[in-house]
């Protein structure tokens, strides 16, 4: 499983995906291999994939630290760690100074799960910037 | 310092600059190193218990061996005596007695076999687990790294293209109203096909003359007839 892989299978998709969406693959070059995806009519919000020795991370960067209102700012903290576990395949995170979301699957999965992921990302993605617009600026 | 602490103080310290490393190369090669080691030791305690089980195996056989010559000759010595020859127990006797000398040094053999199978057998356990405990840690090292690099490919990705990143709430009001455009749009051709099939049924019922039929200037001619009349 690699990042050329997973980029021919949702290209070949079109209108055979078991998720309903189109996809678009763009592989991006630097040290590590990342690949951009985006979920046709979602551009806003691609997200980034890349294979490591024993896990697939599918990475969507939500916000960045600057977005924050300041005066709210631990209690979104504490409504993100509480909406961790209820939101499914997705969890949280903060790189550099954006606050991310992302899925990490085993390299052993099945490109139909790899889809799967990248479509419950995507869905995940916008409803938690929809249910946090409220500490954002 | 565990590896999940010195990850998240090399963090929060800001050596998440681009490029720079997360964990020095130099633990990332002694934790290489340690599961190398780890491994090489689990191979020879597996095979050092190989051996002592084979061991145990063979000392367990000679046991009984011995217990079946013993038991054989007890027999013996039993028949001598009771055909009277005395002397010819004596001898069996002593062959019992070296017999039982053996299987005194077979047992302890035996025995020593399965202390030693057990202690390896521990080893293997721990040894295995301090093997996925540091395969683990190296994974988070790895990913750690991986991801970094990952961002720094991103970040220049979206510097280069010049693409501007939207906000999250700039992005998510465009995708709405990229849903809305596109459920309008659903929602209109809908009812164009609504309205389509409508029609066609209306003209269809019109030629067989059911329903509500067009006021033509014959029929308007016959009721001001009708009205003279």
């Amino acid at each position: 499983m690699n990042i050329h892989t997973i980029a021919n299978y949702l290209n070949e998709l079109a209108d055979n995906s078991h998720t309903g969406f189109s996809f678009d693959c763009l592989p991006i070059a630097g040290e590590v291999d990342v690949l951009q995806v985006t979920i046709v009519n979602r551009e806003e919000l691609p997200i980034f994939v890349s294979v490591t020795e024993d896990q697939i991370l599918c990475i969507a960067y939500l916000w960045g630290e600057e977005e924050v209102n300041q005066q709210t700012r631990s209690e979104m903290l504490e409504a993100m760690v509480e909406m961790n576990i209820p939101m499914p395949l997705s969890s949280f995170s903060k790189i550099d100074n954006k606050y991310v979301i992302f899925g990490a699957l085993s390299v052993n999965s099945t490109l139909s799960d790899v889809e799967h992921e990248l479509a419950v990302l995507s869905d995940n993605s916008l409803e938690v910037i929809d249910e946090m617009a409220a500490y954002l600026i | 310092m565990s590896i999940f602490r010195k990850i998240i103080s090399a963090l929060r310290g800001g050596a998440s600059e681009v490029g720079e490393a997360i964990v020095d190369s130099n633990s990332t090669r002694i934790f290489a190193q340690e599961i190398r080691d780890a491994e090489n030791h689990l191979t020879k305690a597996k095979r050092d218990l190989t051996d002592i089980m084979a061991k145990q195996m063979q000392a367990e056989r000679e046991v009984s061996r011995v217990k079946r010559s013993v038991s054989e000759h007890e027999g013996y010595a039993t028949q001598a005596l009771s055909q009277g020859n005395e002397s010819l127990a004596l001898e069996v006797a002593e062959k019992i007695a070296t017999l039982e000398v053996e299987l005194n040094d077979q047992l302890q053999a035996n025995q020593s076999y399965s202390a030693s199978a057990e202690r390896l057998k521990h080893l293997v356990k721990t040894t295995e687990r301090q093997l996925a405990d540091y395969q683990r840690q190296l994974s988070m090292v790895k990913t750690t790294e991986s991801v970094q690099k990952a961002t720094a490919a991103i970040t220049t990705n979206f510097s280069s293209s010049n693409s501007k990143l939207l906000s999250a709430k700039e992005s998510l009001e465009r995708i709405k109203a990229k849903q809305q455009n596109f459920d309008d749009k659903m929602q209109a051709a809908e009812a164009l096909e609504a309205e389509g099939s409508d029609k066609s049924l209306r003209d269809k019922l019109a030629q067989a003359g059911i329903g509500e039929q067009q006021t033509s200037a014959n029929s308007v001619l016959e009721r001001l007839k009708a009205k003279q009349g």
